[in-house]
């Protein structure tokens, strides 16, 4: 078997793949109807990245507006639509898209040695379905009444057609369909394909943190989703067809919407966070030159946050007065002990390794310090007396901007890491570097001064607050760590501009440990000539350092004790 | 028709406090030791009801634990990235995967913790959401975009929009019993010196009872979206002497007054009736 690393034997693998592929379609046409993961993959990339900038400069605006306390930058009106559709465009346009769309529906199917996603055809449709949803809800903007206003939570009986009369809100909705149709079909792509078309010898202890955590993604994607779709359906129905499901005049129950929205918005969160936690526990291990440390409890633990995330919805809502407090508390409290797990497990992974401090790397050690800020505070909130009193204020918006800006700078290593694979050629590491520390630092100093501001009593989306509570200096902090984030996406774009076809990837640049490092930097057309034989979670690895395959505490190499 | 939905935890709870008392007493203790405010505020205030000061300890408590793991932790991050930053290209350390003593620790160590906490959490809880007998009640009712206090048996009747800011006046040093409702969307009735929150709910009564312990005027308003003048739905909590209370009362007793209460009244019944005749059955069945 000739070595997978040596450059002219790759080239020659690329120019065959180049004949193969002028048999099939090229240019737009190609984009257009492929049903290749890769091209799929690259398409919710690109896609999903614009969202992050459109969802980025909505952001901007925001913190502009509340830099002083009587802002007149938009209107009361207009802020409201900002910060629904800011809201709105995140979580479900990028983050959620990001991680199943684009890298996962890229990657999985390479780390297991798969030729393309199970179902190929439904693949394209998820992706067609996604950018449609993502057109339809953003053209609310071009209503006369402008774009969804009620927050992207949408609870009723504020979004019913009294309250939310537009044409916005109705694209919202569909908008939201779409997208939501699109995520259910991933997961079922993502679940078939990770239990039917894993390659001989992958069985399932052996395959890498990334895809586990996206077949537990795509599980639960399978159970929450349905629901979402569900009670959008019924939204829809109360504000047209006349029923009355969350409405009190005509018997409904509007606290109904939340238990729905919030049956579904608890595992989304998880939905959001397990791609990114399986994308920095990829890349840190790699670049400590070590296994994932604890490889079996990481799963498990992936497996109880799942678990756990199905009954902890009404966290969320113990300022209503309806649930019972100490079961969801405790739930909620549960969720700690798993995600300290993990936590540790990237600790140990880095323990006693070689850690370079490439910026995929800075990007994860990034996001493991800002998500234990984030998980931190939230432990907070999972107690009713404390939720009482940060509920609806800047707190908890500080706490899940913590959580979602861990999960960006993941995004981003998740960028820097597989991008040379998906495009055969690196990002400018020094950019990249100067990224991560605009980026890093700017979000704790947009997210600090929040924890503080719901302290001290600022509500959530107010577009003006009053001038005598003092609450100007920290948004104005807070408004500078905006601006820092602001320009560490100018220079990702920069990066992606500067770096274009400048930096030949070759097929493992890294020293990477997985299935998809074996292959030729971009994949050919069924993404592999031939496969390494799989022993361990990472083959690549024990291809290229036979005398270095993983050991427990203790241990030696050949078994025998130290 | 008075929905009977809540009180929210009341009734059960009582009968699971011996039982809790027994299992936690230890923690009741510590509450005492901490009231002495030797630990720092970790950015929260204390708050002026009996409530809140328990709320703000309990938040010490969280902010010591969260210290002391997420330092912990944090230094642990910089020490595995710092300490361990490569040296050459070429070396490869030992390929520890496994440390079983290590996993075991670090899984048990955050049970403990966790179930502390949540014992903790029992104790305030149990002490916000219980509703002691009191003679002070105050129906509050929230709208778009504004706030209306009502004194049942009295003709007191405080209205305001918006900036406005319609004062809530109340006695210290007793038990307020608030009874929360909404006419319209859901508004969140938050006052941040009382450390406290609720939805205000179509279709939902929701019942809490707070002790100010001093008098003076406190900052309350909307946390819930609820539409267009949200960042301006604004109220004030005035406390005041029992005796001035008492005043204040008797002061709309007056002719004026009683048409003020009854034109206000009867222009809000039919506005409520709706929410009010549907009586939200499913509350009483979530405790």
């Amino acid at each position: 078997m000739t070595d997978v690393l040596n450059p002219t034997e790759s080239h020659a693998h690329s120019e065959d793949h180049g004949h193969e592929e002028h048999h099939g379609p090229s240019g737009i046409i190609k984009w257009l109807t492929t049903t290749d993961h890769k091209v799929i993959g690259m398409s919710y990339t690109i896609t999903a990245v614009v969202m992050l900038v459109i969802g980025g400069l909505f952001a901007e605006i925001i913190r502009a507006q509340l830099a002083s306390p009587n802002g007149t930058l938009v209107s009361l009106a207009q802020y409201n639509q900002l910060f629904t559709m800011h809201g709105s465009v995140m979580i479900y346009l990028f983050a959620g898209p990001f991680a199943f769309g684009a890298l996962a529906n890229f990657v999985v199917p390479i780390q297991i040695g798969a030729p393309d996603m199970a179902f190929p055809r439904l693949n394209a449709l998820s992706y067609w379905l996604y950018l449609t949803g993502c057109i339809t809800m953003l053209s609310g903007f071009f209503t006369s009444g402008g774009a969804a206003n009620f927050g992207w939570v949408a609870y009723a009986p504020l979004s019913n057609s009294i309250n939310a009369p537009g044409a916005g809100a109705d694209l919202w909705i569909g908008g939201l369909l779409l997208t939501g149709f699109s995520a259910i079909f991933t997961g079922v792509n993502l679940t078939a394909t990770i239990f039917y078309l894993r390659a001989p010898g992958m069985t399932m202890f052996r395959m890498p943190i990334f895809t586990w955590n996206m077949l537990v993604t795509g599980i639960l994607i399978l159970l929450a989703f349905p629901v979402l779709t569900a009670g959008l359906i019924m939204l829809y129905a109360d504000r047209h067809f006349g029923t009355h499901i969350f409405s009190v005049a005509g018997g409904g129950v509007p606290v109904l919407w939340q238990h729905i929205f919030w049956f579904w918005g608890h595992p989304e969160v998880y939905i959001l966070a397990l791609p990114f936690f399986g994308m920095v526990s990829e890349i840190i291990p790699v670049f400590s030159k070590k296994p994932m440390f604890g490889y079996k409890g990481m799963i498990f633990a992936t497996l109880s946050i799942a678990a756990l995330s199905l009954g902890v919805w009404a966290h969320h809502m113990f300022t209503t007065g309806v649930v019972l407090l100490p079961f969801f508390s405790a739930m909620s409290l549960m969720i700690a002990v798993p995600t300290g797990i993990k936590m540790f497990n990237w600790i140990g992974s880095m323990w006693r390794g070689e850690v370079w401090f490439s910026a995929a790397m800075l990007m994860s050690i990034g996001f493991v310090i800002t998500f234990l800020i984030g998980g931190i505070t939230g432990i907070y909130l999972a107690s009713p007396p404390l939720d009482f009193f940060t509920h609806d204020t800047y707190f908890v918006v500080a706490h899940f901007h913590s959580v979602v800006m861990a999960l960006v700078l993941g995004a981003m290593g998740g960028l820097y890491y597989w991008g040379p694979k998906m495009t055969g050629y690196l990002l400018n590491e020094a950019i990249g570097k100067a990224q991560f520390w605009f980026l890093f630092i700017g979000t704790q100093v947009l997210t600090f001064p929040q924890y503080l501001l719901g302290l001290r009593g600022m509500p959530r989306r107010m577009a003006v607050y009053p001038h005598d509570t003092q609450w100007q200096f920290l948004n104005q902090l807070s408004s500078v760590g905006a601006v820092l984030i602001g320009v560490s996406t100018i220079l990702f774009v920069v990066n992606v501009m500067y770096s274009w076809k400048k930096y030949p990837a070759g097929d493992n640049p890294w020293d990477a440990q997985t299935l998809e490092w074996f292959t030729t930097s971009p994949p050919p057309h069924h993404n592999f000539y031939r496969l390494p034989k799989i022993r361990s979670e990472r083959p690549t690895w024990d291809y290229n350092h036979p005398e270095h395959t993983s050991i427990v505490h203790g241990h030696t190499h050949d078994g025998t004790n130290a | 028709m008075e929905s009977t939905a809540l009180p929210p935890q009341g009734a059960p709870i009582r009968k699971r406090r011996t039982r809790r008392l027994r299992l936690i007493a230890a923690l009741p203790i510590a509450a005492l030791v901490l009231s002495g405010c030797t630990l720092p505020k970790f950015g929260a205030v204390a708050g002026d009801t009996s409530t809140s000061r328990s709320v703000f300890h309990l938040w010490q408590w969280f902010s010591v634990a969260a210290v002391i793991i997420g330092g912990f932790t944090f230094a642990l991050i910089l020490w595995a990235a710092f300490r361990y930053r490569r040296k050459s290209d070429s070396a490869i350390p030992r390929q520890v995967q496994y440390h079983l003593p290590a996993e075991v620790m670090y899984t048990i160590i955050p049970i403990l913790v966790i179930v502390g906490l949540f014992a903790a959490t029992l104790v305030v809880e149990n002490k916000e959401v219980s509703n002691p007998k009191t003679s002070v009640n105050v129906n509050v009712l929230a709208f778009q975009w504004g706030w209306k206090f009502t004194y049942p048996g009295s003709y007191a009747l405080v209205y305001g929009q918006t900036t406005q800011s319609p004062e809530m006046v109340i006695p210290a040093g007793e038990n307020v019993h608030i009874n929360l409702r909404s006419s319209d969307v859901i508004h969140g009735f938050y006052v941040h010196d009382f450390n406290f929150s609720r939805f205000a709910q179509p279709g939902v009564l929701n019942q809490f009872t707070f002790n100010a312990s001093k008098t003076g005027t406190f900052f309350g308003q909307c946390t819930q979206l609820c539409g267009l003048y949200h960042s301006l739905m604004f109220f004030k909590v005035k406390v005041v002497t029992p005796a001035a209370y008492q005043t204040w009362l008797n002061s709309f007793n007056t002719p004026a007054g009683i048409a003020a209460y009854k034109a206000a009244n009867n222009a809000s019944t039919q506005q409520t009736s709706t929410h009010v005749k549907s009586k939200p059955t499913y509350s009483k069945g979530a405790h």
